[in-house]
């Protein structure tokens, strides 16, 4: 009873603050002081001309290493909660209905039509993944958007394939490294330049080409690397019983 | 009550597609059947893409379609699928 007139005030509490909320909406007809400094400096202090880039990079790059650092933790929670420790000898005779059962769920084959499509589309949606966190600096996207279009490439291939074997070895080298140069980066800025992540450690280059932006590309990459091979990861986790630490 | 004319279609877009997404959103967590609320709420994560694109952030758009409609519905089904498709 105090459980469902709790639920039932929080409710009206809600609904005040989103009542609030939609009546005293006024759109803003220009933008804030802070939006105007980016807006204003942005493509000339770091030469990108995609602000989002720059302001997420940049501007809000601590706040980008702490997401990367959500999304490490929760990959790696996954991982965790996910993983089986191996069944006993003596158990196996029990359950092996059980798992036999499992298994023949996990290796049906998929269709011709997705086997196929997945030939075809998997390489164009890998690449697709790549432009993006290159072009992050340029284009709408980057890191996180490419690392996740990468991951749907992942699970395209896990769809079509469900007995394709993914190295976990691989994706924790990389992941790592990446992790690692991303705040090696952070922390170059701090010596060859103004602050953690400040991309101009490098050229800026010409403004718009592809080699720009200073260290945004390489951040970017870096990014992108990571949440991919993460989001595989944890893909990876859902779809098979663990077969041991690697 | 009928629509003016002066409503621009922009406009008209951006509300089928929130009504869209209410409907899709109302319909993951009515449904019975654990698989077509799962799809149901991959579906109301298209729409929002969609919607994010008509306001001009292509970027946020990006990342809803993919992980929200695409990864987070494939949890879902391992997930569905892990636990015997029970509630």
């Amino acid at each position: 009873m105090i459980k469902r007139i709790f639920i039932f005030m929080m409710l009206a509490l809600m609904a005040v603050v989103f009542f609030n909320l939609a009546t005293n909406y006024t759109e803003n007809t220009e933008l804030s002081k802070l939006g105007h400094y980016y807006a204003d400096n942005g493509p000339r202090e770091l030469g990108a001309p995609n602000l989002v880039t720059a302001v997420v990079v940049t501007y809000r790059g601590l706040d980008t290493l702490g997401e990367v650092t959500v999304l490490f933790i929760s990959a790696a929670g996954v991982g965790l909660l996910l993983r089986r420790t191996r069944r006993k000898e003596d158990d196996e005779d029990l359950e092996q209905g059980d798992r036999e059962e499992e298994t023949a769920g996990v290796h049906k084959p998929a269709s011709e039509i997705v086997e196929t499509a997945t030939e075809l589309l998997l390489p164009m949606v890998i690449l697709f993944g790549i432009y993006v966190f290159l072009n992050g600096h340029l284009s709408p996207g980057g890191g996180f958007q490419g690392g996740a279009i990468i991951a749907s490439g992942t699970m395209f291939l896990l769809l079509a394939l469900p007995e394709s074997h993914i190295s976990r070895l691989m994706i924790a080298v990389i992941e790592s490294l990446s992790g690692f140069s991303y705040v090696i980066v952070g922390v170059l800025g701090v010596v060859l330049a103004g602050g953690f992540l400040d991309n101009r450690i490098m050229d800026l280059g010409a403004y718009g080409t592809l080699f720009s932006a200073g260290a945004i590309p390489l951040i970017y990459v870096f990014v992108g690397l990571k949440v991919g091979f993460e989001l595989s990861a944890v893909l990876d986790r859902f779809r098979k019983e663990d077969t041991g630490p690697l | 009550m009928s629509i003016p004319m002066s409503i621009p279609v922009i406009t008209l877009l951006t509300i089928v597609l929130c009504a869209g997404i209410l409907i899709s959103g109302l319909l993951a967590v009515t449904l019975d059947n654990m698989l077509s609320a799962v799809i149901s709420a991959g579906l109301a994560s298209l729409f929002a893409s969609v919607v994010y694109v008509v306001l001009a952030a292509p970027d946020v758009a990006m990342t809803e379609a993919s992980i929200g409609s695409g990864l987070t519905t494939m949890i879902f089904l391992y997930a569905i699928r892990k636990t015997q498709g029970g509630d």
